[in-house]
């Protein structure tokens, strides 16, 4: 660990004022919880929570050369997207381990704004200016602040303080608009497996939005939700965090990233690498596992097949909605099989687990 | 503050413990649950099983966090509150009532006065808890 001061959103103040719990994140201050995980996981399947998440990075990439540099540095096709539509993607090593997975906007024909990980902010850009030469690279995060605004009343909410036309905005779209006065693009995306918005706003105004939602929202049961239900929200979804479920020593192939992962369009840093693992076959696979009991599995515990290590834990908790133990794990491929029986060993115990079909919880995103 | 009762001793690890005639109940505090947040777990030892003063116990799961549970006294489990497997947010809810623990019968007398009366944690807890 180093002495580098932690960082804070422009909601810092607001987060203490609310009582919310702060912790260091990616190198941020930020709320882990206001009043209680559980209790704010279900507000966001139930109603709609509104998340700080304005410690994520933006970079702006424009210019002739933007989309060529994009599809060099990324594993999807990024020819493949529309201006306003966003596609989810990866920056993979030479090796075709993962630098880090992201989002990419096409906010016009050659002019990008890619969305990455708090904590790899630093890694990330010297990677993308480094690799991605030609094109002319602008670190926005922190003029960018990021609001997620999730659940089923998601977009009655945001319709009333924009446009009502958020409504016909469609899954993986983003529009520019005004929230509350304020001018935002807003995305229909997220992290929770709910239907929502994540607006990208001026880091200055961001609070003046922030606090209009959770005004208007009243009627809707809105509460501000901290990190810790993003957490389980998004681990109940089988969403893989950067860091826990993948990293530089990960393939996507393993991680069940494949998807995004797009050959036929040409070179791309990693491509060789994904290719040979994919040849070859994954040796090890992220599943979902459910534990039979309520032992919560943690990132790092060994998974078991009758006492013979042959994986491990990368993230795990209690799933409010689901109501169990479950758990995301690396496991030899041979064994991650829905309906396989392994355990989980937890302080030196083995813990019955079953490897099941995910997302765990049903997703309620935004269809088409 | 978190409430700490005046009739309980605690531990520096955050357990509290209530003299019952010859035996002692054991739990978690107010503070302790706080910390943790939403509790899910709780992994008790048997009946019968010899606890040792200032050594775990079991262990305390929340959504977030896992955090041993250390022994005030030294004895053997005489009771363990067998809802908590079913029912482990009674430790959030009722920390010092319904989420006890476990009830020891002390080996010897001299492990109760090394525990912290509650003034003394009290003390602690302003000074950080740990």
């Amino acid at each position: 660990m180093t002495d580098t001061p932690l960082r804070r959103t422009p909601l810092y103040d607001a987060h203490v004022r609310a009582g919310a719990r702060m912790v260091p994140f990616g190198g941020w201050e930020m709320p882990v919880q206001y009043t209680g995980i559980v209790e704010e996981h279900r507000i966001v399947r139930g109603a709609v929570g509104c998340f700080d998440v304005s410690h994520m990075g933006e970079f702006e990439v424009e210019g002739p050369a933007a989309l060529a540099a994009l599809q060099r540095l990324t594993t999807n096709d990024v020819a493949a997207l529309d201006v306003g539509q966003v596609q989810y993607s990866l920056l993979c090593t030479p090796a075709g381990g993962i630098v880090d997975d992201l989002t990419v906007y096409r906010l016009a024909a050659d002019r990008f704004m890619v969305t990455v990980n708090a904590s790899n902010i630093a890694k990330d850009w010297s990677w993308v200016t480094g690799h991605g030469g030609g094109a002319r690279w602008r670190n926005v995060s922190l003029e960018t602040g990021l609001v997620a605004v999730q659940g089923p009343r998601a977009e009655a909410l945001v319709g009333r303080l924009a446009d009502p036309d958020v409504a016909a905005l469609g899954y993986y779209r983003f529009a520019r608009s005004v929230v509350a006065g304020v001018p935002a693009l807003i995305s229909r995306t997220g992290y929770t497996g709910e239907d929502g918005f994540e607006l990208y706003l001026p880091w200055g105004e961001t609070e003046r939005a922030w606090t209009a939602l959770l005004d208007a929202g009243r009627g809707d049961g809105v509460a501000p939700i901290g990190l810790g239900a993003r957490d389980t929200l998004r681990l109940e979804m089988k969403y893989a965090l950067y860091g826990n479920d993948i990293d530089e020593t990960t393939s996507p192939l393993e991680a069940g990233l494949g998807w995004v992962v797009k050959p036929a369009k040409g070179e791309f840093i990693g491509r060789d690498a994904i290719e040979k693992v994919r040849a070859a076959g994954p040796r090890r696979k992220l599943v979902g596992l459910t534990m039979a009991g309520r032992a919560v599995a943690r990132h790092g515990y060994r998974v078991l097949k009758d006492g013979r290590a042959v994986g491990v834990v990368t993230s795990g908790s209690y799933g409010p909605s689901v109501d169990r133990c479950i758990a995301m794990a690396y496991v030899e491929a041979g064994l991650a099989v829905v309906g396989t029986a392994l355990d989980v060993e937890v302080r030196g115990q083995a813990k019955a687990a079953e490897v099941v079909r995910t997302p765990f919880h049903p997703p309620a995103v935004k269809k088409g | 503050m978190a409430n700490v009762p005046k009739d309980l001793r605690y531990t520096r690890e955050h357990e509290w413990a209530k003299l019952e005639g010859a035996s002692v109940r054991v739990g978690i505090t107010a503070y302790a649950q706080e910390q943790l947040g939403d509790v899910v777990f709780v992994e008790l030892p048997k009946v019968g099983v010899k606890v040792t003063a200032r050594q775990p116990f079991g262990v305390v799961e929340s959504v977030k966090a896992v955090s041993d549970l250390f022994a005030p006294v030294t004895g053997q489990v005489a009771e363990v509150n067998g809802d908590l497997p079913n029912a482990p947010e009674v430790v959030n809810q009722d920390p010092y009532g319904r989420g006890w623990m476990i009830v020891v019968t002390p080996s010897g007398a001299g492990d109760w006065d090394q525990l912290l009366t509650a003034e003394q944690y009290e003390q602690f807890l302003a000074a950080g808890g740990h």
